[in-house]
């Protein structure tokens, strides 16, 4: 396995490096928040960001993605054939992503890559994708752990780790995408006291002390009580009366589904302009009342509390049951803090979890 | 504010145990520090979860909406204003709603308050008066609330409830403010193409989540002109020109409607400067027909009313 550390100045040359071979998205300040975004001239990266605002999701998932044309021109002897939209899929590195959002790829990919289908837009740019990951130690109060991320230096869903040790970076190579991305990047063997340092900050971050000046907040759910639910027989829960209470200030505004990096759900549109349509997928929300409205008229999940249960069942018991791969959330925490009610997963999970136990409701 | 949260307490205590309201719908403390949660009360034991500080801001007069019993309900200036007009557009009943005024001072932006001490985790917040105090593991950070104001609430010119069953406060005096936020003022000095540039990008990085519209007292459409698809007004995918089509339509069905009240803003994600649209309408309803949304139960809305002296260019 391939390591290479570089002096902090010396870290944004030698990314710069990759841009002969891929196409480079970094994080990027912009406004109030931070974004990724194509490494050209016109953007600089900034390594020292905590969480992006929108995930990085859309670089393998996009928000909006045309998939077929057509024509309508009846003299068109191929008229109203779809045929594959032509594209290509460069190379890309997504360089600065957090451990959490590379997992959420991991979560993603059942949707995608199934043994009886496999989308082929998701698979050729996930291949042509190369993550290289930022480890550092620094989540938030919105944040917490769950099977599918395991903390700030969990290198599950990454081709690279890279260290922030302040001074500088130390990156690992994990797998072959990885080996290949490193030897890209240049840089020089690391020296033994950084790599003894690397250990001894991934054993810190295993136990919840915090580096002075910053602390935990203390929310009412600080973690996410998972335990009981996968035993929680699904009809009784589904049924659950608590559902009223939790969806009742939701605005069912979609924004925690849509800043969610593992969500997955999409609608998809033909557009027409003069004779030539496009047949496009859109990020979709289980929050949107038509989101399951029927050609019909019917809508099976017309009301607010039917659609707020949804998002909470599908995270965090359909897909625990179906995939068996833990629960679909990697506790990024930004459903938490953008969510304009604060309506805290946490807190939801403790009501499923404790469901049919007489459990103390949080003090608020 | 302390004793405002100890008056309105007693308030939802006594209308929910006397049978004079059958829910009443105010805020409780959120699970992070600097937010609260909107929350509708069904029994008087419940009155003590309620708070009353500068973070209060969600508007609940969307809670309202649709509803078809007795309601108790919290207003500032702003609530107030939406209840108003939700009544002149019969999507509430005044004779089913008892308000209860509070006289506003504005509401924190909390994100930003959050965004402010970078790599700092808040902890906890306590409001003194007009000052809050946010704990970190470092040290405290003492603020003034008027200088943290969330977007909406720094231009507000109606603080006071404009109609209440009962207030739990003196009134504050109305401060003078623009008509129009800073920014969009600016901008409107500058040229088309300039303005043209301006909208495009404060529109660039919108997601098309429809926050904006969902938080929205107003739009209680029950299918927005962006969910229908016979016909279909705009397309729904990212592309820009379907964004902004969004944005004027958005502003456009509020025209003469919208009581600045920012839950919009206040809903994005991203920060996207809705309000400058909707403010310009109304800076435009003022001038031209001296009307503010939601000030008079007694005044029919804008566009359903004809007066002699009305601006009657489009006749001609
Ligand atoms: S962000 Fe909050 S209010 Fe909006 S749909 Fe999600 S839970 Fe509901
Ligand atoms: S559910 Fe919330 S915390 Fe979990 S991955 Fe999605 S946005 Fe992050
Ligand atoms: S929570 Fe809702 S939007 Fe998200 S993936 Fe599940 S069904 Fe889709
Ligand atoms: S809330 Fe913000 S991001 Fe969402 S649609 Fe409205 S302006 Fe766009």
């Amino acid at each position: 396995m391939r390591t290479r550390y570089y002096e902090r100045d010396a870290f944004p040359p030698a990314v710069a490096e990759l841009r002969r071979a891929y196409r480079v998205f970094v994080p990027v300040r912009r406004g109030d928040f931070h974004a990724f975004a194509e490494w050209d001239d016109s953007v600089r990266p900034d390594f020292d960001y905590r969480k992006t605002r929108v995930p990085p999701k859309g670089l393998v998932f996009p928000q909006s993605e045309r998939l077929l044309v057509f024509s309508t021109d009846e003299r068109d002897p191929e008229h109203d054939i779809l045929r594959e939209a032509p594209k290509d899929f460069p190379p890309q590195a997504v360089v600065g992503i957090r451990p959490y959002d590379a997992m959420a790829f991991r979560v993603l990919e059942v949707n995608f890559d199934t043994p009886e289908v496999r989308d082929p837009w998701w698979l050729r740019r996930r291949e042509a994708t190369t993550l290289i990951g930022l480890a550092r130690a620094d989540e938030d109060a919105t944040m917490f752990r769950t099977e599918n991320y395991a903390g700030p230096f969990d290198e599950r869903g990454l081709d690279v780790i890279v260290y922030d040790l302040g001074r500088g970076y130390l990156a690992k190579a994990l797998g072959e995408k990885g080996e290949a991305a490193l030897a890209a990047m240049g840089g020089d063997e690391p020296a033994a006291d950084a790599l003894r340092e690397v250990e001894e900050r991934i054993a810190r971050a295993a136990t919840p002390e915090l580096p002075a000046g910053r602390l935990r907040a203390q929310p009412a759910a600080p973690e996410l009580p998972t335990g009981r639910l996968r035993a929680q027989p699904v009809v009784p829960l589904f049924e659950a009366e608590f559902w009223d209470e939790v969806a009742a200030p939701c605005l069912n505004c979609g924004v925690c589904t849509f800043l969610c990096p593992t969500c997955w759900c999409f609608d998809i549109q033909d557009e027409v302009r003069k004779q030539e349509g496009d047949r496009i997928r859109n990020w979709d929300s289980c929050m949107f009342p038509l989101y399951t409205l029927h050609a019909s008229g019917h809508n099976p999940r017309g009301k607010k509390t039917q659609r707020v249960r949804n998002r909470f069942m599908h995270k965090l018991k359909y897909y625990l049951d179906k995939y068996d791969r833990g629960v679909m959330c990697v506790g990024c925490g930004r459903c938490v803090e953008a969510c304009p009610v604060n309506i805290d997963i946490r807190e939801v999970a403790a009501r499923m979890n404790g469901f049919g136990e007489q459990v103390e409701r949080h003090d608020r | 504010m302390t004793d405002y949260t100890d008056r309105l307490r007693a308030a939802a205590r006594r209308l929910l145990g006397e049978g004079r309201v059958d829910c009443f719908i105010g805020y409780r403390r959120g699970s992070l520090p600097l937010a609260a949660q909107p929350a509708i009360l069904t029994r008087a034991e419940q009155a003590d979860s309620l708070i009353w500080d500068p973070s209060c801001g969600m508007n609940l007069a969307h809670y309202a909406v649709g509803r078809a019993d007795r309601i108790g309900i919290v207003a500032t200036g702003c609530v107030s204003r939406s209840l108003v007009a939700l009544a002149l557009e019969n999507q509430v009943a005044r004779e089913r709603l008892y308000i209860v005024g509070v006289p506003c001072t504005g509401m924190l932006d909390a994100g930003a308050l959050r965004r402010r001490f970078p790599g700092r985790e808040a902890a906890a917040a306590a409001y003194e008066g007009p000052r809050v105090t946010i704990a970190f593991a470092d040290g405290n950070e003492e603020l003034a609330v008027a200088e943290n104001l969330a977007r909406p609430c720094r231009t507000c010119a109606h603080p006071n409830p404009v109609v209440a069953d009962e207030m739990l406060g003196e009134p504050v005096a109305s401060p003078a403010v623009p008509a129009v936020p800073e920014e969009a003022a600016a901008a409107e000095a500058r040229s088309a193409a300039e303005r043209w540039a301006y909208f495009c990008e404060a529109f660039a990085h919108c997601i098309r989540c429809y926050a904006c519209r969902n938080a929205c007292p107003l739009c209680y459409c029950p299918t927005c002109f962006v969910d229908e698809s016979r016909p279909q007004w705009v397309g729904k995918s990212s592309d820009p020109t379907d964004t902004r089509t969004f944005h004027f339509l958005r502003a456009l069905h509020l025209a003469g409607r919208c009581t600045d009240c920012g839950a919009c803003e206040r809903a994005c994600p991203l920060d996207i400067p809705v309000r400058h649209l909707t403010s310009r309408l109304n800076a435009e309803a003022k001038a031209i027909y001296g009307f503010e949304a939601g000030l008079d139960l007694e005044e029919r809305p804008l566009l359903d009313r004809y007066r002699p002296e009305d601006l009657n260019d489009f006749f001609k």
